[in-house]
């Protein structure tokens, strides 16, 4: 178990690595002068010497991308081309948001998407089967801030019922937590119901059905146990691109969290910015990554054999 | 009856294979292809036929625009601002007088080419690796293997992010932003399969009799992964489409006047008070297309399933 753990951290500082290198490439293959952005048109070139050489900028690659290295063990990202502003400060800023809305959802998404599957392969052929199906496959297919404009133009401006933009508290994360995670659960429903049917058709269920086993409980503990395992690790990737990845929902309903942010660094050309979201939410992705593969050999006892 | 003739020697002795042959001439028992097998249990999935339909529907509308669109998407009429459809314009007047069933109509061909042709960068670029990373073998594919990875590592919305970033926000810039995403995941399909063939007598004896190398790829192993491919490339269309209206969406795809409907939406977005139709009709174009692949791709997944046959 300890050399799974040790060999996963290893590839672990590996992907982070390659991930570092691929953002700093980026970043450097990005046309525009960060120099000419930052002092302005009325910059003297004398003024931008001094910025690029205290930037560093005109240092062999190699050696810059070392420097940045260096500054992001030491949790400096940099600082934004606007503002001068610490790129980990402002991303920071913008976390919690993203986490509120990502844990919504994804709490929306286990507990609609979960049950609707479990029913649908219950009910495997019958009405209820075919209508959570379509459903998903409605869920699917809608563009999730088409939803939400829609949902904001119903219940928002005609009906009243909901806070439009912006806004504190539980009530505002209502309809964006449900735009954000119907798509997730419908996909999770289908993935439920798939995992839950072809474990049924296992030789084991058939085996503990024969044994006469007491009753449907027990049955849960092999049918359930099994199913659920793609289901867990879905799950938690799942959990890691919600936090990052709510960029269309949070447009719409006006909240601030990291994918507004990153367009808005992108629209600016702030590289610095765009280099320390994509690090960030990298990062975290393959964190999340590799704590789902953590859970995942912890149920599944003959993962940690490979 | 099986036709007893007597062969020279004077015995009896029953010919079935007369008998078939018989049969094979009257076409009563006619061999079906894989493909038709698969066509026969598509067409009985009600639903697939249903997107089939759809799609047909929707490509056909969007083929006859230059017929069907009753002004020009961006003849500018200030006359008739933010007017909520009626019979003149079906779906309703923008922000700026133009009409909104017309500028549908036009954005779907922006949108739908989009779509493919991001699908068909992404099945050339990643069929081209995977079947190259996967002949080759060796530390070339495992160099290439270890990237791939990386770039499942990282969440896809970033990375489209990071592209357009680089190239600038515009629509062939999303064209060729989701092309290069899609490309890992089909390299990864391709190269399983080649690894799969590498292994199968046929290749081995290909290779003794001195085939040469891109005579086998392209005889013996294209054909047994042209059906994942062909499923995946269905579903990956829907995404497509719906990734390029969210970018457009987002100001980083199409740029105005452009009347894709992604752009259409981030425009609507800003009149959702007073004029809702601007949102409502672009985005319900997106869901039935994408909507219509999805039933059609599930549809062509399912007919193809071993377990089904």
């Amino acid at each position: 178990m300890f050399q799974f753990l040790l060999r996963r951290l290893f590839g672990l500082v590996l992907v982070l690595l390659g991930i570092s290198f691929l953002v700093f490439a980026i970043s450097k293959v990005t046309p525009g002068d960060p120099v000419k952005m930052m002092l302005g048109n009325r910059a003297t070139p004398n003024d931008i010497a001094r910025l690029r050489l205290q930037l560093h900028l005109d240092d062999p690659l190699l050696v810059q991308y070392t420097k940045y290295m260096w500054g992001v063990l030491h949790g400096d990202l940099g600082r934004s081309y606007r503002g001068q502003t610490p790129v980990l400060q402002e991303i920071l800023l913008r976390v919690p948001a993203s986490i509120e809305l990502g844990t919504a959802a994804f709490l929306f998404a286990l507990l609609v998407g979960l049950p609707a599957g479990l029913i649908a392969a219950r009910n495997h052929n019958g009405l209820l089967d075919g209508l959570v199906m379509l459903f998903a496959q409605v869920a699917i297919s809608v563009p999730e801030f088409w939803l939400a404009i829609v949902i904001v133009i119903v219940f928002g401006v005609q009906l009243g019922w909901i806070p439009i933009t912006g806004g504190v508290g539980l009530k505002s994360l209502i309809a964006p937590a449900f735009c954000l995670g119907i798509g997730p659960a419908a996909v999770l429903a289908r993935l439920t119901r798939s995992s839950v049917l072809e474990v049924l058709q296992e030789d084991y269920v058939r085996t503990a059905r024969a044994k006469g086993l007491r009753n449907v409980l027990i049955n849960y503990r092999h049918i359930m146990r099994n199913a659920l395992i793609p289901v867990v690790t879905f799950l938690g990737l799942l959990f890691a691109g919600l936090i990052g990845g709510a960029v269309f929902i949070e447009a719409v309903f006006a909240r601030p969290g990291l994918g507004r942010f990153a367009i808005l660094a992108i629209n600016a050309r702030d590289m610095p910015q765009v280099q320390g979201i994509v690090m960030f939410g990298a990062a975290l992705y393959v964190l999340m990554n590799l704590l789902v593969d953590i859970l995942y050999s912890v149920i599944d006892p003959r993962i940690r054999i490979t | 009856m099986p036709n007893i003739t007597s062969n020279g020697s004077g015995q009896k002795t029953p010919s079935v294979i007369s008998d078939l042959s018989g049969v094979a001439e009257t076409g009563a028992y006619k061999g079906r292809s894989q493909w038709r097998l698969a066509w026969d249990r598509y067409r009985r999935n009600r639903l697939a036929i249903v997107g089939l339909l759809l799609l047909a529907a929707i490509i056909g509308l969007v083929a006859c625009a230059p017929l069907l669109a009753t002004y020009d998407p961006n003849a500018i009429d200030y006359n008739y601002v933010r007017k909520p459809p009626n019979s003149q314009h079906i779906f309703g007047t923008d922000n700026i007088g133009r009409d909104i069933y017309s500028r549908v109509l036009w954005g779907g061909r922006d949108s739908l080419r989009v779509g493919m042709l991001a699908v068909v960068i992404s099945i050339i670029g990643g069929v081209a690796l995977g079947l190259f990373s996967g002949y080759v073998g060796g530390f070339v594919d495992a160099v290439i293997q270890r990237f791939v990875d990386l770039t499942f590592a990282f969440p896809n919305i970033l990375l489209l992010l990071s592209i357009v970033a680089i190239l600038g926000p515009n629509l062939t810039t999303v064209l060729i932003a989701i092309g290069i995403s899609g490309i890992p995941g089909y390299s990864r399909l391709m190269r399983g399969s080649v690894l799969q063939a590498l292994n199968t007598e046929y290749v081995l004896s290909a290779r003794l009799v001195g085939a040469k190398d891109v005579r086998i790829m392209f005889r013996h192993i294209l054909p047994n992964v042209l059906t994942p491919i062909i499923i995946y490339g269905t579903l990956g269309l829907g995404g497509g489409i719906m990734i390029t209206a969210g970018l457009s969406y987002l100001g980083l795809g199409a740029q105005p006047p452009a009347p894709e409907w992604g752009a259409m939406l981030n425009l609507g977005r800003t009149y959702m008070r007073s004029a809702p139709w601007m949102s409502i009709y672009p985005g319900l174009a997106v869901s039935l297309a994408v909507l219509a692949i999805n039933l059609i791709g599930d549809g062509l997944r399912d007919a193809f399933d071993p377990k089904n046959r």
